[in-house]
Order: C-alpha cells, then sequence, then structure tokens
C-alpha cells in the first residue's frame, strides 16, 4: 500500500533547470552567497573586536564583550531574525523605516542577525586563539617599546589569526548554512527559491534535493578554500597541523 | 519610537505555558520537543558513534556518510526533507510534532555522534586493554568502562551541543510547531509589538541556556576525579579518519 503511494509520485526532475525555476535557482544562489559574505565581514569584524576585547585586563571593554557574546550566542537565531526584521524598525525613526521599505529591509535583517548573531560565536573563537598564544609573544612585544594596541594588532592578531583558522572555518560553514533561516523573513535565497518552485510546481521531492545538494556542494567549495588558506597561512613549526583534522 | 511592555504583562501566561511548557488549547511546547530531542538523539548519537568507530566497514562506511551529508546541511532543509518526503515515500502524514522530532534527532545524532566518538578517543587505550584482560566482552568494556569515562571527558561539548538544541526548536515554528518562537508570532499577529515579544522571548531562551551551561559546570565540578583522564595522542583506541579495518576497539 505504502509502497504503491510511492510509486504514483511522478518524477520531473526538468523542473530544475527549465525556465523561469532554473533562473530562481541561480538567484538564489547568488543571493545566499551575497548575504553570506556580507554577515561574514560583519561577523568577523564584530568577533576580532570583541574576542579582543574578552583576552583584555580592563573591566569595561571585558564586560562589555561578555555581555555581547553571551546574550546573543545563547539565544535562538530565528529569534533574531525577526527581532532585527520586525522588532528594530518599530523603534527606528519614519525616515529610516522608510528608507528600509524601499532598500530590501528583509535582506538588511537577514544580514544584521546573522553577523551579529555569529559576530558573538567568532568573538569566542578569536578568544581562545588569542589566549592560546603564549603569554610571552605579548611580553616580548611590550618590551620591545609597542604599545599594548600595537602588540596585539603586530603580533598577537596575526599570530591568533593562523590559530583559528580550522575553528574559523567551521563557523564560516555554519554561517553559510543559517542563512537559509533568511527564508523565514522573505530573503528570496536558496533555501526561499526551493520553497517557491515546491509551490509552483507540488515537486517538493526535486527541488528540496537541488537545495539539498546545492548547499552540501557550497559547503564542500568553502572547507577547501579555506583549506587552501589554512596552507598559505601556516607558519612553519608554529602550528603543528594534526593529521586528518576536521573542519 | 515608543514601547509599550504591558503586552508581556498581558500575555506572559500564553507564552510560557503555551510556549515553552505547552499546556494549553494549541499543546506543543519548546521543552515538550527539545526533551526527547535530547534524550532520543544522544542515544542514536552513541550508536552513530560507535559505527564510526566500528572496524566493520558495512557499519563505518554509512554512518560517516550520514555525517558527512548532515553536517553540510542547513537544519531547515532537514525539517523540509521530512515535512515532505515522509508523506511522499511513506504515503503518510506526520504530524508538525513528529516531524520536528524525526527531523531534530537525525540531525543532532549526526553532530552528537561525532562528539561522542572524541569522546570514546579520548579514554587511554589502556582501559580498554585491561577490561578485555579481565574477561570482558565488548558491550561489558564499553558500556561499564570507556563510556561512562567519555562521558565525563565530552561533558562540556555534549552540553553546548544541547543548548544548540535547544535553540534550534524553535525551527519547529516554521512548518508551525506551536513552541515559544511561534507562541510570540501568534501574539505579535494580534498586538504588533515585535519589538517587545521578540525581546522577551529572547530572554526567556537566554535564561534557559545559560541556566544549562551553569548547570553543566556544576556537574563538571561534581564529575571531576581526583585524577584527571587523560590520554596521550598515541595512545588511543583508535585514531580520526581511522583506515577500515584497523585495530581492534
Amino acid at each position: 500500500m505504502t509502497l504503491l503511494l510511492a510509486l504514483q509520485y511522478q518524477f520531473e526532475w526538468s523542473v530544475l533547470w527549465t525556465a523561469p525555476y532554473g533562473r530562481w535557482l541561480l538567484q538564489g544562489i547568488v543571493t545566499t552567497l551575497e548575504i553570506s559574505a556580507l554577515a561574514w565581514l560583519l561577523a568577523a569584524a564584530l568577533g576580532g573586536l570583541f574576542g579582543a576585547f574578552r583576552t583584555m585586563s580592563g573591566l569595561g571593554p571585558r564586560g562589555l564583550a561578555a555581555a555581547y557574546v553571551e546574550f546573543f550566542r545563547n539565544v535562538p537565531l530565528l529569534v533574531w531574525m525577526f527581532f532585527w526584521y520586525f522588532g528594530v524598525p518599530q523603534v527606528l525613526p519614519a525616515t529610516a523605516q522608510d528608507w528600509l521599505n524601499r532598500h530590501g529591509g528583509e535582506f538588511v535583517a537577514a544580514v544584521v542577525a546573522l553577523g551579529v548573531y555569529h559576530g558573538a560565536r567568532l568573538a569566542e573563537v578569536v578568544r581562545a586563539g588569542i589566549q592560546s598564544v603564549p603569554p610571552t609573544q605579548l611580553e616580548a612585544a611590550l618590551s620591545t617599546g609597542l604599545t599594548v594596541g600595537q602588540a596585539y594588532r603586530r603580533v598577537l592578531v596575526p599570530i591568533a589569526v593562523r590559530l583559528i583558522v580550522p575553528p574559523l572555518t567551521n563557523e564560516s560553514l555554519n554561517l553559510l548554512k543559517n542563512s537559509s533561516l533568511a527564508l523565514t523573513i522573505s530573503v528570496t535565497e536558496v533555501t526561499f527559491m526551493t520553497r517557491q518552485i515546491e509551490a509552483y510546481t507540488a515537486k517538493g521531492f526535486e527541488a528540496i534535493t537541488a537545495g539539498t545538494l546545492i548547499y552540501l556542494g557550497l559547503c564542500l567549495v568553502v572547507a577547501a578554500v579555506m583549506s587552501r588558506v589554512e596552507r598559505r597561512l601556516a607558519i612553519p613549526g608554529l602550528v603543528v597541523r594534526t593529521e586528518g583534522a576536521e573542519h | 519610537m515608543s514601547f509599550d511592555f504591558g503586552v508581556i504583562a498581558g500575555n506572559w501566561r500564553f507564552l510560557l505555558l503555551q510556549g515553552l511548557l505547552g499546556i494549553g488549547a494549541f499543546g506543543g511546547g519548546t521543552l515538550a520537543l527539545a526533551l526527547p530531542a535530547i534524550v532520543l538523539g544522544f542515544g542514536v548519537g552513541i550508536l552513530v558513534a560507535l559505527a564510526r568507530l566500528s572496524r566493520f566497514q558495512v557499519l563505518y562506511y554509512p554512518a560517516s556518510l550520514y555525517v558527512q551529508v548532515i553536517r553540510g546541511v542547513p537544519l531547515v532543509m532537514v525539517i523540509f526533507w521530512f515535512w515532505f518526503f515522509i508523506p511522499i515515500a511513506l504515503g503518510i502524514a506526520l504530524s508538525q510534532y513528529g516531524v520536528a522530532l524525526i527531523a531534530f534527532v537525525v540531525f543532532e545524532a549526526a553532530y552528537l555522534g561525532e562528539i561522542i566518538r572524541a569522546g570514546i578517543q579520548s579514554v587511554p587505550r589502556g582501559q580498554v586493554e585491561a577490561g578485555r584482560a579481565t574477561g570482558l566482552g565488548y558491550r561489558a568494556v564499553m558500556g561499564d568502562i570507556v563510556l561512562p569515562q567519555a562521558l565525563r571527558n565530552m561533558l562540556p561539548s555534549l552540553v553546548t551541543q544541547f543548548i544548540i538544541l535547544v535553540k534550534d526548536t524553535s525551527l519547529a515554528s516554521i512548518v508551525g510547531y506551536m513552541d515559544l518562537t511561534k507562541a510570540a508570532q501568534t501574539v505579535n499577529q494580534r498586538e504588533i509589538r515585535p519589538f517587545e515579544l521578540y525581546l522577551f522571548i529572547a530572554l526567556v531562551y537566554w535564561i534557559l541556556t545559560f541556566g544549562m551551561s551553569r548547570l553543566s559546570r556544576a556537574l563538571e565540578r561534581r564529575l571531576r576525579p581526583d585524577q584527571p583522564v587523560r590520554a596521550l595522542a598515541t595512545d588511543r583506541i583508535a585514531g580520526p579518519a581511522r583506515p577500515p579495518g584497523g585495530r581492534e576497539t
């Protein structure tokens, strides 16, 4: 009985490349990459700044960074999506609301939600990276006359960046996959497009298979690129690369 | 720009009872989904980890493929698999709860399995050998010697993943399951106070997950033995990415 029902489903893989559905998928991929890239830049900036703050001795920056990380990291991204898209415009001035409505507010909200959420997660990665730099490096840098800021910028951060490439890859992949949540605020990324193709053609099986393969492919590409970055950045003798490390 | 936190005062009962606990006309509930998903996900995760460490290729390869595929796909996609595939493949319609629970267990077990595998590998190989030398079988060695020690070693990452799972349950609202997020959406449709409502549930989620991380820290301290179980890189049960047909566990 169940088998019979399964056989009644007519596969029609051609929906994936006939017009306009093929174009929708391509547009979805472009949008996914756009959100992910912009959110990644925001997350890297926030993560770098607050991750460094968390390792400083001053109570002010450290407390601020701890508050940012603990609050944004421990709340579901979906809630942040709704918060930034529906909630924040409510408290903005009318002119800003108008501007957002005319310029694709859902895209901006998705980038900010993803960027701020993953910034908090990246801050932890950065903190762990900085803390794993031997303290003698800071002492040596300070003793050559560098200020604390210079020591961070010129010595600690360059070393830490190399140490954190593997966890950074992991977080970048998470960010890419989490960009799928932007569909809940109507950003036309890959998942949104696969749902739309399903709605128009009732070929859910084909559409979702395509979406799945697209994400798998994108993740493989990102992992490959990051692994190249890791090899390029490696300082001989500093980072001992474990064989077959998980990305 | 105006705030009206009266909307929370008027709706907190619905948000917490219905959304968080699932007490009310809609059923649902974040915890009613999260707790079974944690228990089942952990159970399946142990099986996945054992399969990933198995010397039998029929177990090792399917488990590895499963883990790699799941880790390359967003959770939303996995939820849609079960939302669309099961009705087509089996000809039965699952409830929103069923879809969400299956999707979470399938998704999280891949991540939990990797954490458990790392935990098992952190137990010194001598423990296994000593167990085998006293005449214990695979099940006794795994169940009574390796897993209890592994559990203690992996507790921090395990709890982190459980916290992620609790946060992930918010995605069940996408298929209409009445959890905390859906409850806030429902109230918002009537009240149109998104800023206050979403900030409030953000706080509820935060208390929940922060409480979990505090609980785990307390648990770690209690479980900490006088002599921490530590393993040298060369003294593992099996290395990562081990060749199939490798050493016996």
